[in-house]
């Protein structure tokens, strides 16, 4: 496929990690912000590839992890009426609420559908007037437009019975809770589809502030080991700065058009991250304007909160001081058919990932 | 979740596309894209065309990166 093989040449792998281990002179801590990278990074065996003096280490980049249990209780609890048709991206399905999942309720005989995008979710809102739609929006600025389009798409075309359960989050002040936390590493691999949407510049202010190198990376293993090595030029240098690797996607100030969507349709509130607790201004709630779509407004549910299974230590794994293979659930009481915690149900999740990729 | 894959686009009626990747075709928003046209490559997230795939800078990675390979094994 074009825009892929390419990029997968066996040749230019070796060649990027010969460079790599000669420009390598010192220690290395790395972190991937982007799920997505770190399912990357495993799939394509990228450590085996680096010498042991480079360390990659990922961060809470995966939407589906760092959702907290109260939001799949709202979800659940939707699930459970009558009225009621759920529209999810599959991603959400098996992620356990403090009691169950939407896929048992599901099994249970609740109408929970899973869709390809959002637009999906407003034609079956067309095709079913008669009862509620609840589209469960999750996702970084990557994902979030498309939410904006869906809502002002229901707006105009007056689609009265869809609503949104708003768990879109930004990454950039969960970036900087992980420096401020004090995790130690000499840079960031930034998310390169977040940063199509945003533009480069959404990072610009760690080096700037925290003197902490950023390079915005693609997917494939020649742009992961292309982005370790401008990280390392950047250490070596003693020069932070914020680098394009993905230059086919990425440009500075991003996709204008898909900024001015999501300001239209959202404004940043506080969210909470497993793993952080709240953070100031890193979600997005649908502005006042469009309101009468949201969820939590038009059809209000409680749930009781209840406490985290106080063993899982996803929290630790999501800002980068622990990895799975420190939990004492991980391959034990919590693997892919039976998890305990967000990190293990999605593709993108650490605990996930090792499970399946890394070789003990 | 960020998941976001190079997509070919084969036709476009309104503001939604059909693309084309690996072997399937999607149904792709263009709300976030301007001047797209029939031929363009995009990336394709959740149903939508989040950016369009600049040629010109895909084809300079790769330049970037053979020559990194012939400065390794060029000529001693």
């Amino acid at each position: 496929m074009k825009y892929i093989d390419e990029y997968r040449d066996k040749n230019l792998i070796f060649r990027l990690a010969d460079q790599i281990r000669k420009s390598a002179t010192g220690e290395y801590t790395f972190m991937e912000v982007c799920g997505g990278h770190t399912a990357a990074i495993h799939r394509f065996g990228i450590p085996s590839l680096l010498p042991g003096n480079i360390k990659l280490i990922s961060g809470p980049g995966c939407p589906v992890c760092v959702t907290g249990t109260d939001f799949m209780d709202k979800a659940v609890a939707y699930s459970e009426k009558d009225d009621v048709i759920i529209t999810t991206f599959g991603d959400l399905m098996r992620v356990p609420g403090s009691v169950t999942s939407l896929e048992k309720m599901r099994a249970a005989g609740a109408d929970v559908r899973i869709i390809f995008s959002g637009l999906d979710a407003l034609g079956i809102a067309k095709l079913n007037p008669d009862k509620k739609i609840i589209f469960l929006g999750i996702g970084f600025e990557t994902t979030a437009p498309g939410t904006a389009v869906t809502i002002k798409k229901a707006e105009l075309e007056n689609i009265d019975n869809f609503y949104l359960l708003s768990a879109h989050k930004t990454m950039p002040a969960a970036m900087e809770e992980i420096i401020k936390g004090g995790a130690s590493f000499n840079g960031f691999i930034c998310p390169g589809h977040v940063a199509a949407v945003t533009g480069s510049s959404h990072f610009s202010f760690i080096p700037e502030k925290y003197r902490i190198g950023c390079v915005v990376t693609g997917f494939e293993p020649t742009d992961l080991l292309q982005s370790i090595l401008m990280l390392i030029r950047q250490v070596n240098l003693n020069f932070p700065d914020i680098q394009i690797q993905y230059r086919r996607a990425v440009t500075g100030e991003g996709n204008i058009l898909a900024q001015k969507q999501m300001r239209e349709v959202f404004e940043p509130c506080d969210a909470f991250w497993r793993g952080f607790g709240v953070i100031p201004s890193s979600g997005l709630t649908l502005r006042k304007v469009y309101e009468r779509f949201d969820a939590g407004i038009a059809i209000p549910v409680k749930v009781v909160p209840h406490e985290e299974n106080k063993s899982c230590i996803c929290g630790d794994i999501l800002r980068g001081s622990k990895t799975p293979e420190d939990c004492p659930l991980f391959r034990n009481l919590c693997s892919p058919e039976n998890p305990v915690g967000a990190c293990m149900v999605s593709n993108e999740g650490s605990c996930n990932t090792w499970y399946k990729y890394k070789i003990t | 979740m960020c998941l976001s894959i190079p997509a070919l686009i084969v036709s476009i009626e309104g503001d939604m596309a059909e693309v084309s990747t690996g072997g399937s075709i999607f149904k792709a928003g263009l709300q976030m894209i301007s001047e797209a046209k029939v031929g363009d490559y995009i990336l394709l997230h959740a149903g939508f065309a989040i950016q369009k795939i600049s040629e010109e800078e895909a084809e300079e990675t790769l330049r970037i990166l053979r020559e990194i390979d012939n400065a390794l094994n060029g000529p001693a």
